[in-house]
C-alpha cells in the first residue's frame, strides 16, 4: 500500500554543515510515528522540509504517491500536513475563535455555491467545536496573546486540526507543559482519529512509547534505526546513539 | 496610565476635529474650506498608509507615488475627455492600484525594515519619473486649469469651494467607511493574521503573497481616488504635491493617529496638517524648523507603543523574539547580503 | 567650469558617469553603515552631505588652503551633526524603525530648514581651487580638470573603506554586526557608543562627499532629499549591507544618470527606476525560487 508520506535522500545544508544527510522516512496512513534522537540530530529540521518551511537541497518527499518536494508550506497545509510548531504559535492579537476560524477557512472554501455568509458562519462553527474539542470552549473570545502557554499549544493543535489534516506534524508538544497538561495531551493525541496520521518529535521516551507504533532515530542528521518502540528500545545501535550524543 | 491618557485624548481630539470637518463649511472662509478639502485627501492617503502599516503589518513610506499617480490621472482626465468626478475617482483608483501592483513584486520578498527602505526609494522615484514626464504630466510646472468637476452626470459642475469640500468630504466618508466595513470581514481577519504571525498562516494553508499583493492594490487605490480629490480642490497638480516632506508629513498623521487605527489616521492627518498650517501663518518662513522640531516632540511625548505597529511581518519586530521553528521562511538576515 | 567636449559623445559621460558614481558612492557608504551595522535608518542623511556642501561654498575661496579648510570643517561638522542625531535617536524607542524614519525625517527638515536660513533659498555657487578650474587633455579628449582629480581622490577614498572594513579589528566587527545584527549585543559592547560611532562615521563620510563633491552634485535646497534619494536607491540595490555591492550599485546608478540620459534623453526619467525595478524584481524571484513558495 502506498504510504501516506514518503522522503527519499533528503539533504539539508548550511554551508558546509549537513544537517540532514540522506534521510528516509516512511509514515503509513493513520501511523503514530515518532521522530527521537540526541540534541542537534536534525529532528526539527527534517519536520521544517516536510512541513515545507526548509527546501531541501537534495531529496524528494512524496505525499500519498505524489511528489512535493517543489511545493512551499501553504501547499502543503492545503494537500493535508498540518504542523504545531515548538513555540505555539498562533496569532496574538486575534481571538481564540478568530485563530480557528482563520485555519479552517482553507478547506471552508470548497467549490460551489457562493454564499460568503454561510461559508463563514461553518467556519465559525467549526471552530467552536475544535475549541471544545481541546478544552478552550470558554476562552474563545480572548485574544490568543493573552492565553497560558499550554493553552497556546491547545489552541494551535485545534488551530492544525481544523485545517483537516492528514498528517500532523508535532514537534515537541509536551515542552513547557505541567504534568496534568502532558496528561491531557497524551489522552487527547490517543483520541485522535485514525485517519489522521501524525510525526512526533519528542524527547521524552516515556511519551514516544505510549503512544506511538513506530520510531525513527536520527543522529547526525543520518538515520539510525527505524523500528516498532520495542524493536528500538532492545536496539544496541540506539543506545550508542544516545550514549555520544546530548540527550 | 500614559497609554490611557493617550487614548482618551486621542477620541477626544478625534471627535472635535470629525464635528469640525462637518461644520466647516458654514464656519470659516472660503480659502480656509479649500485649505480643508486638500487636508481630506491627505488624510485619505494616511488612510491607505494605516491600512497597510498597521492592519496588514507592511510599512510603507511610499504611498506618495499611488497618491500622485491617482492625482495627474484625475488631472489629465478632467483636462481632456469627462468632468464627472466619478469617472475622476475610478480612473484615478485605476491608476494608483496599477502603480502599486507594478511596486507589489519589488516589495513583496522583502520583509520589515528594509520594506521602509524601499518604498520610499521606489515612492520618491516613482514621483520624481512623473515629475519628469513632461509630455504627459507638464514636468515640474505640474498641470494647471483642470475645469472644476460635476460629481455625477446630470449635477451641477461644483463651482464654489463649500461645493468641493463637500464633496471630498462625501468622497471620503464612503471610502472610509468602505473600508472599515470591508476590514470587519474575513478580509480584515487574514490581514490581522498575517501581521501576527505569516509563518502560521502559512502553515494553515492560505497564499499570503497574495494577501500582500491584494493589500497593496487595495491601498494603491485609495491613495490613487484621493489624488482625484486634489485635484478637485486645487485644480491643480504638480511634482511639489508629492515631495518628501508630503511622505514625512503622511508620517507623522498616521503615528499621531495611532498607526493601526484607519479613522485615526485621517484624524491624525488632519490635525498635522492643521498644525502646519497655523504654524506657517504664526512663524512664516521658518515653517519647516518648527515643523521638523514639532515631529521631534512628537516622538517624545508619544509613548513608546504609540509609535510602534501592532506587528510588523518579519524578524524585525521590536521587542519579540525570533521564531526558532520557521528559519528559512523569513529572510535570512535583516542585513541581507554578505560582503 | 569649462568641459571642451570633442568627437566622442560617450566617453565625456561615461567619465562623469564614474565621478559621479564614486560621490553617490562615498556619499552612500554612511547610509550603508548606519544600517548594516546598527540597523538604523537615518532619514537626515542627505541632510548631512549638504552641510558638506554648504561649508564647501562658504569657505573655499579658489585657494588650496580654503579646499583643505572646508574638508576640514566640512568633515568637523557634519561629523557633529551624526553624533547629535545619535544621541536623540539613544533616547527614543530607537529599536522601532518608524519612530527612527520619524525622528530622522524631522532632524531633516530642521537642518535644511536651518541650512536655508543661513545660506538663503538659491543654490550657493561654489569655487573650485584655480589650478583644477579648466580643462585637461585626456587620450584625445578635453575633459574637466576638477572631476578627473576627483575621481582619483575618491577611487583613493573608496580604497581606503575597503581596507578599513576588511583590515581593521573596527571593521571586523562592522561585517560582524552586518551579518547578525543581534550579535553587536551579545559582544557587550554598549549600543549607544555603537549608534554614535556609526552616525558619526557616516557624518564624517557623507560631509567629506558633500565637501569634495560640491561641484558635481552642489549645495542648495533640494540637495539633501536628492542625495538621500540617490543613498537609498544605491543601498537597496547594493544588496543591504554589502560595501563591494554597494560600490558597483553607485557606480551603475552614475552610468544611468550620465550616459544613460546621453544614449537615451527620452527615456532619461525611467532608467533609474526601470533600472531599480529590475533589480528587485530579478531579487524577488531569487527569494521565492529559494523558498518555493506555493
Amino acid at each position: 500500500m502506498t504510504p501516506l508520506l514518503s522522503a527519499h535522500g533528503v539533504t539539508v545544508r548550511y554551508g558546509s554543515l549537513a544537517a540532514l544527510d540522506g534521510v528516509d522516512l516512511r509514515i503509513d496512513h493513520g501511523q503514530r510515528h515518532a521522530l527521537i534522537g540526541p540534541n542537534g540530530a536534525g529532528k526539527s529540521t527534517l519536520l521544517d522540509v516536510l512541513g515545507g518551511a526548509t527546501p531541501a537541497g537534495g531529496g524528494r518527499v512524496c505525499l500519498a504517491g505524489r511528489d512535493v518536494t517543489r511545493l512551499g508550506p501553504a501547499a502543503r497545509a492545503r494537500r493535508g500536513i498540518g504542523r504545531i510548531h515548538q513555540r505555539p504559535a498562533v496569532f496574538s492579537t486575534l481571538t481564540a475563535t478568530q485563530n480557528v476560524v482563520v485555519a479552517a477557512l482553507p478547506h471552508a472554501l470548497r467549490p460551489g455555491r457562493w454564499r460568503p455568509g454561510a461559508r463563514r458562519s461553518a467556519a465559525e462553527r467549526t471552530a467552536g467545536a475544535w475549541l471544545e474539542r481541546v478544552g478552550l470552549d470558554d476562552l474563545g473570545g480572548i485574544p490568543a496573546g493573552q492565553l497560558a502557554h499550554g493553552q497556546r499549544r491547545q489552541l494551535e493543535i485545534a488551530m492544525a486540526l481544523a485545517g483537516r489534516p492528514r498528517l500532523l506534524l508535532l514537534d515537541e508538544p509536551a515542552a513547557g507543559l505541567s504534568a496534568v497538561e502532558v496528561g491531557r495531551l497524551v489522552e487527547f493525541l490517543r483520541a485522535l482519529p485514525r485517519a489522521v496520521a501524525v510525526l512526533l518529535v519528542e524527547h521524552r521516551l516515556d511519551l514516544v512509547y505510549a503512544l506511538c507504533d513506530q520510531v525513527t532515530v536520527l543522529r547526525d542528521g543520518r538515520t539510525v534505526a527505524t523500528g516498532t518502540p520495542a524493536e528500538i528500545r532492545a536496539s544496541d545501535r540506539v543506545r550508542q546513539a544516545y550514549a555520544e550524543g546530548v540527550s | 496610565m500614559r497609554d490611557e491618557a493617550v487614548r482618551a485624548l486621542r477620541r477626544g481630539v478625534a471627535v472635535l476635529v470629525l464635528a469640525g470637518l462637518l461644520l466647516a463649511p458654514w464656519a470659516v472662509d472660503d480659502y480656509t474650506v479649500a485649505l480643508l478639502a486638500r487636508t481630506l485627501a491627505l488624510g485619505l492617503v494616511g488612510v491607505s498608509v494605516a491600512l497597510l502599516t498597521g492592519v496588514a503589518g507592511l510599512p510603507t513610506l511610499g504611498q506618495t507615488a499611488p497618491y500622485a499617480a491617482g492625482a495627474y490621472a484625475s488631472a489629465v482626465v478632467g483636462s481632456r475627455l469627462s468632468d464627472v468626478g466619478v469617472v475622476h475617482l475610478a480612473v484615478a483608483a485605476a491608476a494608483g492600484a496599477a502603480l502599486a501592483a507594478a511596486t507589489v513584486p519589488l516589495v513583496v520578498a522583502a520583509r520589515g525594515v528594509i520594506v521602509l527602505m524601499i518604498t520610499l526609494a521606489v515612492g520618491e522615484l516613482a514621483v520624481t519619473v512623473v515629475g519628469r514626464w513632461r509630455s504627459v504630466t507638464g514636468g515640474t510646472d505640474g498641470l494647471a486649469g483642470v475645469p472644476p468637476v460635476r460629481p455625477l452626470w446630470g449635477l451641477p459642475v461644483l463651482a464654489t469651494d463649500r461645493a468641493r469640500y463637500l464633496y471630498a468630504l462625501v468622497v471620503v466618508a464612503v471610502l472610509v467607511g468602505a473600508v472599515l466595513l470591508i476590514l470587519r470581514t474575513r478580509v480584515g481577519l487574514l490581514l490581522r493574521a498575517g501581521r501576527d504571525d505569516e509563518a502560521r498562516l502559512r502553515a494553515s494553508g492560505h497564499r499570503v503573497a497574495a494577501h500582500v499583493a491584494a493589500a497593496h492594490v487595495a491601498a494603491g487605490a485609495v491613495a490613487g481616488a484621493a489624488g482625484s480629490l486634489l485635484v478637485v480642490a486645487q485644480q491643480f497638480v504638480s511634482p511639489a504635491d508629492f515631495g518628501f516632506d508630503t511622505s514625512a508629513l503622511l508620517l507623522l498623521g498616521v503615528v499621531v493617529g495611532g498607526v493601526a487605527s484607519v479613522g485615526g489616521a485621517l484624524v491624525g492627518t488632519a490635525v498635522v496638517i492643521a498644525a502646519r498650517d497655523w504654524l506657517f501663518g504664526v512663524l512664516p518662513g521658518h515653517a519647516p524648523l518648527v515643523l521638523g522640531v514639532a515631529f521631534v516632540v512628537t516622538v517624545y511625548l508619544l509613548p513608546g507603543d504609540a509609535h510602534r505597529p501592532p506587528g510588523v511581518r518579519g524578524r524585525l519586530l521590536p521587542g519579540r523574539p525570533p521564531r526558532p521553528a520557521d528559519p528559512a521562511a523569513e529572510r535570512p538576515s535583516p542585513t541581507g547580503a554578505r560582503a | 567650469m569649462a568641459v571642451d567636449i570633442r568627437i566622442d559623445p560617450y566617453l565625456v559621460p561615461a567619465l562623469d558617469g564614474v565621478a559621479y558614481g564614486l560621490l553617490v558612492f562615498v556619499a552612500a557608504a554612511g547610509l550603508v553603515l548606519c544600517f548594516g551595522v546598527a540597523g538604523i535608518l537615518n532619514l537626515a542623511h542627505g541632510t548631512l552631505y549638504a552641510i558638506g556642501g554648504y561649508t564647501a561654498a562658504a569657505l573655499m575661496d579658489g585657494g588650496w588652503p580654503s579646499l583643505l579648510l572646508a574638508l576640514a570643517v566640512g568633515v568637523v561638522a557634519a561629523t557633529a551633526a551624526g553624533a547629535l542625531v545619535a544621541g536623540l535617536l539613544t533616547r527614543v524607542a530607537a529599536r522601532s524603525h518608524l519612530t527612527q524614519a520619524l525622528l530622522t525625517f524631522g532632524l531633516a527638515l530642521v537642518g535644511g530648514s536651518l541650512l536655508v536660513a543661513a545660506f538663503g533659498p538659491d543654490d550657493p555657487p561654489v569655487r573650485v581651487p584655480a589650478a583644477l578650474d579648466g580643462s585637461v587633455a585626456v587620450a584625445g579628449h578635453r575633459y574637466a580638470a576638477y572631476r578627473l582629480v576627483f575621481i582619483v581622490v575618491a577611487a583613493v577614498l573608496a580604497g581606503l573603506l575597503h581596507l578599513a572594513v576588511r583590515r581593521t579589528r573596527a571593521g571586523m566587527l562592522v561585517r560582524a554586526a552586518v551579518d547578525d545584527a543581534e550579535m553587536v549585543a551579545v559582544l557587550g559592547v554598549n549600543p549607544a557608543w555603537i549608534r554614535v560611532g556609526v552616525l558619526a562615521v557616516a557624518g564624517a563620510l557623507a560631509g567629506a562627499a558633500g565637501v569634495l563633491g560640491a561641484p558635481i552634485i552642489g549645495p542648495g535646497p533640494d540637495t539633501a532629499d536628492g542625495v538621500l534619494l540617490l543613498s537609498l536607491v544605491v543601498v537597496v540595490l547594493g544588496g543591504l549591507g554589502s560595501m563591494t555591492g554597494t560600490l558597483l550599485a553607485a557606480l551603475a546608478v552614475g552610468q544611468i544618470q550620465t550616459l544613460g540620459v546621453a544614449l537615451a534623453p527620452s527615456a532619461a526619467p525611467f532608467l533609474l527606476f526601470a533600472a531599480m525595478a529590475a533589480v528587485l524584481a530579478v531579487r524577488a524571484r531569487g527569494l521565492a525560487t529559494a523558498r518555493r513558495a506555493s
